[in-house]
């Protein structure tokens, strides 16, 4: 007598390796994205490569970005893999089985979080200093600061140039200290060399944004906002206003240019010649001015007598009957 | 009420609402200050312009009589015009003289005293050839005429002493009182386009460092001028 077939055991064994097939396809995922960024998009990042400080950032982008593609990916392949596998199907309307905790998850889940905020902490920190700022405004007593002590009675190659930002609405000048106070409408850099950029405003707040350079200071009226970058290739870059500051704040920006360090000698003597009839009329260089006030010695007698002491646009006093 | 009687309120409330939305547009949004054309004649390196503009005290002409205002003479009518735009060729030497009614004001950056873009970077005060002038220092600048898109910077010279300063024109436009002349030329740019330009010295009495009001509104204290081919 044959035997009656026995019905099959219900499957309780273990079902595909959803953990192993998600590993897998992440893995792959993570790879080809990071090749493809890595190769195709990072060297074309902004803010380029034309200075110290524009490299160090295009860098600690690319290096975010390297990081931070596989989590993404992990995110995306987990939900795509839950909409296809675990997609309701015709007829099976019964619930799924129980949610348990499971440590083993979370404890990697927790740990691998950990590291990657805190590794990207210590990078971002150390890029900070060893950039020396990265280009950012450090304000009036930088941390970051490049080697070489700053003198402003002269520049000599290999110290910092220090190069006072000015801005006022709707233009930014340039004051170079070290080569007598001069002034001027246009920005030349000295290529390989150190150059302090102190930014300031005569009146409401700007942003020096060279951006090219990967510099981005604000520049706030009675403020010295100090920021760092090494110029390392020769041409031209942008320098724009980065921060809403009236009607034509669209209209502020001048290009500045890299040269030769025989370039920048030839300039800064030409200039100083050129501009001598109006730098014997600026107040001494300061790191900040309080543009309201014009020094006595300054005034002449016609001024004092008109009451015009001071060069400010300041506030009708209350009781002035028009008021804006 | 009927239906056609529904259906017609609702359109003419519709119309009613849309024509009142464009006339805002048209009116307030999209108008400007008038421009004066210069550009009769044609284009060109040898082409000469001759633009008159005076800086009157008060804008009695306006809605704001309290703020100061640059005029523009109209080549055809020698009519003075409140704006603040003008148009020129493109390559043209622009011959500009200013009538500067108004009084001196000390500029927050005396670097502005300096005459830049002109052709010889020199302007003339008066008669007197000058290539900066110290604001600081001298009761001499009343604005600026400085278009940043070309170099262009000229402070504009003012009455010198007390008594005219205490005298200055009170109806716009001016066509007496104290004054000064200014005269200087430049190379309008061969590439066409709009250029704005604008006064740097803080005539916006009354607001934040003297350069809201009158100084950020068209047709008064800024402008654009427009090259043309």
């Amino acid at each position: 007598m044959a035997a009656e077939p026995q019905p099959a055991a219900p499957t309780q064994g273990r079902g595909p390796s959803h953990g192993m097939r998600i590993f897998v396809i992440w893995l792959v995922v993570s790879v080809v994205a990071d090749l493809l960024f890595g190769f195709l998009l990072a060297p074309h990042l902004p803010p380029g490569d034309m200075s110290s400080a524009a490299h160090d950032e295009q860098d600690a982008i690319n290096i975010m970005v390297l990081m931070s593609a596989p989590v993404v990916a992990f995110v995306l392949v987990y939900f795509g893999y839950a909409l296809i596998v675990w997609r309701h199907r015709e007829g099976d309307d019964e619930d799924g089985p129980a949610l348990h905790g499971h440590a083993r998850i979370q404890t990697a889940w927790i740990t691998v979080t950990s590291v990657i905020v805190l590794a990207l902490a210590v990078f971002g920190t150390v890029e900070l200093w060893d950039s020396h700022g990265a280009g950012a405004g450090e304000g009036p007593a930088p941390i970051f600061k490049p080697p070489g002590t700053v003198s402003l009675a002269s520049w000599t190659p290999g110290k910092p140039l220090v190069v006072q930002v000015i801005a006022q609405q709707w233009r930014f000048t340039y004051r170079y200290p070290q080569f007598g106070g001069f002034e001027t409408y246009q920005l030349v850099l000295p290529e390989n060399q150190w150059v302090q950029f102190d930014v300031t405003s005569l009146d409401v707040i700007h942003s020096f944004w060279a951006y090219q350079l990967g510099v981005k200071a604000d520049a706030n009226p009675n403020v010295n906002n100090v920021a760092y970058a090494k110029p390392t290739q020769l041409g031209h870059f942008m320098v724009r206003c980065a921060e809403l500051c009236g009607l034509w704040h669209g209209a502020m920006f001048n290009s500045g240019s890299v040269v030769t360090q025989a370039q920048f000698q030839s300039w800064t003597g030409a200039t100083k010649s050129f501009m001598a009839d109006v730098t014997r009329l600026l107040p001494a260089f300061a790191t900040t001015y309080d543009p309201t006030v014009i020094p006595a010695f300054r005034s002449g007698p016609v001024m004092k007598k008109l009451g015009l002491t001071s060069a400010g646009g300041g506030f009708y006093p209350p009781q002035d009957p028009v008021q804006p | 009420m009927s239906l056609p009687v529904r259906v017609g309120t609702l359109i003419v409330a519709f119309l009613a609402v849309v024509g009142g939305a464009i006339f805002v547009v048209i009116h307030y949004l999209l108008a400007g200050p008038p421009v004066i054309d210069f550009t009769a004649g044609g284009s060109g390196a040898g082409k000469q312009v001759n633009i008159v503009l005076q800086e009157a005290p008060q804008t009695t002409v306006s809605t704001k009589p309290d703020w100061v205002s640059y005029f523009i003479r109209d080549p055809k009518t020698k009519q003075w015009v409140h704006t603040t735009f003008f148009k020129v060729p493109a390559g043209a030497t622009v011959n500009v003289t200013v009538l500067g009614y108004d009084g001196c004001t000390p500029a927050r950056n005396p670097f502005f005293g300096r005459v830049t873009g002109t052709i010889g970077n020199t302007e003339t005060v008066d008669g007197k050839t000058v290539r900066v002038l110290d604001t600081w220092r001298s009761c001499s600048v009343g604005h600026t005429f400085s278009i940043p898109g070309i170099g262009l910077n000229v402070p504009m010279g003012s009455p010198t002493t007390v008594a005219a300063n205490n005298a200055l024109c009170t109806n716009s436009p001016c066509t007496s009182g104290p004054k000064a002349t200014m005269k200087f030329s430049f190379h309008a740019p061969t590439t066409t386009g709009a250029y704005f330009w604008q006064c740097r010295i803080p005539c916006g009495g009354g607001y934040v460092t003297g350069f809201g009001g009158p100084m950020q509104t068209l047709g008064y204290m800024t402008g654009q001028m427009e090259v043309t081919s």
